[in-house]
């Protein structure tokens, strides 16, 4: 439908004209045009007309009796509200001031005296063009406003189930700084933290593309994966092959998820990270002020098929103290008015100006609000810093069963060979089931540490074959790492062994775990006699071990360890 | 026009320009001119010469183009990125997609 030719549609056009002559006169040259007309002699009979019929247009005489045109004009005017209803004044005023007081009147146009026909069609089409155009304005700036409140409600909404989900983790935990835009989540912005069984934490911080709900989108089957495989106790590969896949399958070619995905052992003392896409995040070392870099080594997430991605992870130690810092493309990214980017130069500045950490974010929004840039919705930074494990309250666990069913005799061994050690992680299935014992649930933050210690044990210095003493310092951690992902790419052979035994001990009941590896064993003695020390950044594995279950020892030249665990009658 | 696009003169090689920020902004424009990507066709260059800026959705056209061109089989190439451009497509790691220069 073109606007500038509608469709004729005759209108009700109030005349109001003292000489009956005039009134006459200008009703038949409006009916015969097609309109329908309503008479008035003066304004006051106008203004009643007005009200009772709405008409659509009025011609108005400036002089009557009773009441004006001026002041009838004034008030048709404020019972049309928004509506344009115009209004041309007759007159044959001619000196300007008298026009321009139709004009104050609210009066959108003349006609002179002796009246032409020809001009009032013309004037009365224009006129009804305007009245239209206010229409559609007006009918399109409702639409708009009801859209965005439709829109606000279902953001709110939206925002309501998802924060209920995001929050499930632990993100209110002590050691865990966060600032994030309130609907950064509808530009595609993702913080999730959570505790793993063994006390671990690990935190994800995503940036989907695009903007709006598109974005928002993929965040709930991303938290699903997060959340449910850390509370089994995956670790970061595991998560990150089963998130690149499942987001893969579901989003469409031209979004993706930007993420840096970060585990923290308090135990071990060291950070786990995979950055695909996500601007540096840094590692803060308190004691030399040095701030390391994390850089994005990877593709985003959902970009590259099941078989392509690279799962592979960076390791590094930390002390007590310590923090890591993540932050979304928000901050670095933020234009000022000649779109200049805040960049990675300025946040450095800040950094080397911060004095006291506690106050870093601060800075950093100060530092943005001085940079005059426009402020971002999607500014999200977390700041994780390394504590005592005490100092943390995991949640605990939550059984549904009633525990009858309870197996409290048994025993069974399995046997991983090399093709499985590369790609597939024993342990979460092997826990899932020891904590079907009651007995054992209470312990179930130890038990999954010392398994994944043993297991990690055997796996590195046994049939991989590598030395812990290379870990003694910084850089030798890093060099560990490396080595420990390229000799398990190319293992060809070797096995690891786990044999569990569960037998009732009294009133309660005994756990042994055997974990035996095809490796050259070690010096059982000499690192038997060292300290139970975790200062080390080596040999924490063992010592940890020691402290956290009974009677652990070595035998066949460390080839072979053993491990147990015990309870009492539960209540 | 702020994206032109150029087919050589055997038909064998598309070469799509980008003129300022490349942004969701350009997203019509951006299909439009790959939408013409046949069999013949056995490479695709995106000149960011005159590119000042890329956004995260235009990461996405790129992977778009990217499939359309073929997916692993396809012959992408990104050339004349400015540092800046370069920057955010090392952060990406999309060198591990594309042929960048």
């Amino acid at each position: 439908m073109s606007d500038l030719a509608p469709p004729f549609e005759p209108l009700t056009v109030l005349i109001a004209e003292d000489s009956a002559a005039d009134r006459l006169l200008l009703s038949g040259i409006v009916r015969r045009q097609g309109h329908a007309v309503l008479l008035a002699a003066n304004g006051a009979e106008a203004l009643e007309l007005y009200r009772q019929a709405r008409p659509h247009l009025v011609l108005m005489d400036a002089l009557m009796p009773v009441m004006d045109g001026f002041d009838a004009a004034r008030q048709i005017k404020q019972l049309a509200g928004e509506t344009l209803v115009p209004i041309i004044f007759l007159t044959s005023l001619s000196e300007n001031e008298g026009l321009a007081r139709c004009l104050e009147a609210g009066g959108d146009d003349f006609l002179a005296k002796p009246y032409d026909q020809v001009v009032l069609a013309a004037k009365i089409k224009a006129m009804d063009r305007l009245r239209r155009l206010q229409a559609t304005v007006l009918e399109q700036r409702d639409q708009i406003v009801r859209h965005h409140r439709y829109l606000l409600n279902e953001q709110r909404v939206a925002k309501a189930v998802f924060d209920k989900v995001a929050h499930s983790g632990c993100l209110s935990a002590p050691n865990i700084r966060y600032r994030q835009s309130p609907y950064a989540l509808f530009n595609g912005d993702l913080l999730l933290a959570a505790f793993t069984p063994a006390g671990d934490m690990h935190v994800l911080l995503g940036d989907f593309t695009g903007h709006g709900l598109p974005a928002a989108v993929g965040a709930m089957p991303l938290a699903e994966v997060f959340y449910g495989m850390t509370a089994k106790g995956f670790g970061l590969a595991q998560i990150l092959r089963e998130m690149n896949a499942k987001l893969k399958r579901i989003l469409p070619v031209d979004m993706f998820c930007c993420a840096t995905l970060l585990s923290l052992s308090f135990q071990r003392r060291s950070a786990e990270v995979w950055n695909g896409g996500m601007p540096d995040g840094y590692l803060h070392d308190i004691a030399s002020g040095e701030r390391r870099p994390l850089k994005s080594r990877h593709l985003p997430l959902g970009v590259l098929s099941a078989q392509a991605f690279d799962d592979r992870t960076e390791v590094f130690p930390m002390a007590l103290g310590d923090r890591v810092l993540l932050l979304t493309d928000g901050v670095i990214d933020t234009c000022d008015s000649a779109e200049q980017l805040f960049g990675v130069e300025r946040l450095l500045q800040v950094f080397a100006d911060n004095l006291e950490p506690g106050q870093l974010f601060e800075e950093i929004e100060q530092a943005l609000r001085d940079f005059g840039g426009q402020a971002r919705d999607d500014v999200s930074m977390l700041e994780i810093s390394l504590v005592e494990p005490a100092q943390l309250t995991p949640p605990a666990l939550v059984y549904s069963d009633s525990g009858q069913s309870s197996p409290l005799d048994w025993s069974l061994s399995f046997e991983f060979r090399a093709e499985s050690l590369k790609r597939f992680d024993p342990l979460p299935y092997l826990l899932q089931l020891l904590l079907e014992v009651h007995g054992l649930r209470a312990q179930s933050a130890a038990l999954h540490s010392v398994l994944a210690e043993l297991y990690s044990n055997a796996l590195e210095h046994g049939v991989l074959g590598l030395d812990s003493r290379l870990k003694r310092d910084v850089r030798g951690f890093a060099r560990y790492y490396q080595l420990r992902n390229a000799r398990l790419e190319q293992l060809q052979e070797g096995y690891l062994r786990v044999h569990v035994q569960v037998a009732p001990q009294g009133t309660g009941g005994c756990l042994v775990i055997e974990v035996e590896d095809s490796g050259h064993g070690f010096d059982v003695q000499r690192v038997m006699d060292r300290p139970l020390d975790l200062g080390r950044l080596s040999g924490r594995g063992v010592s940890l071990i020691r402290q956290l279950s009974r009677n652990a020892s070595w035998s066949d030249d460390g080839r072979r360890a053993r491990v147990e665990f015990s309870w009492e009658a539960q209540a | 026009m702020s994206v032109n696009t150029q087919v050589s003169e055997d038909g064998r090689k598309l070469t799509i320009s980008i003129k300022g920020r490349f942004d969701f902004a350009k997203h019509q424009e951006f299909r439009d001119s790959f939408g013409q990507i046949n069999k013949q066709l056995n490479s695709v260059v995106v000149d960011l010469k005159e590119a000042t800026y890329l956004d995260s959705s235009a990461l996405g056209m790129l992977l778009l183009l990217r499939d359309h061109a073929g997916g692993d089989e396809s012959d992408v190439r990104l050339v004349n990125s400015s540092s800046d451009v370069r920057k955010i497509l090392a952060i990406s790691n999309f060198d591990k997609l594309f042929d960048i220069s």
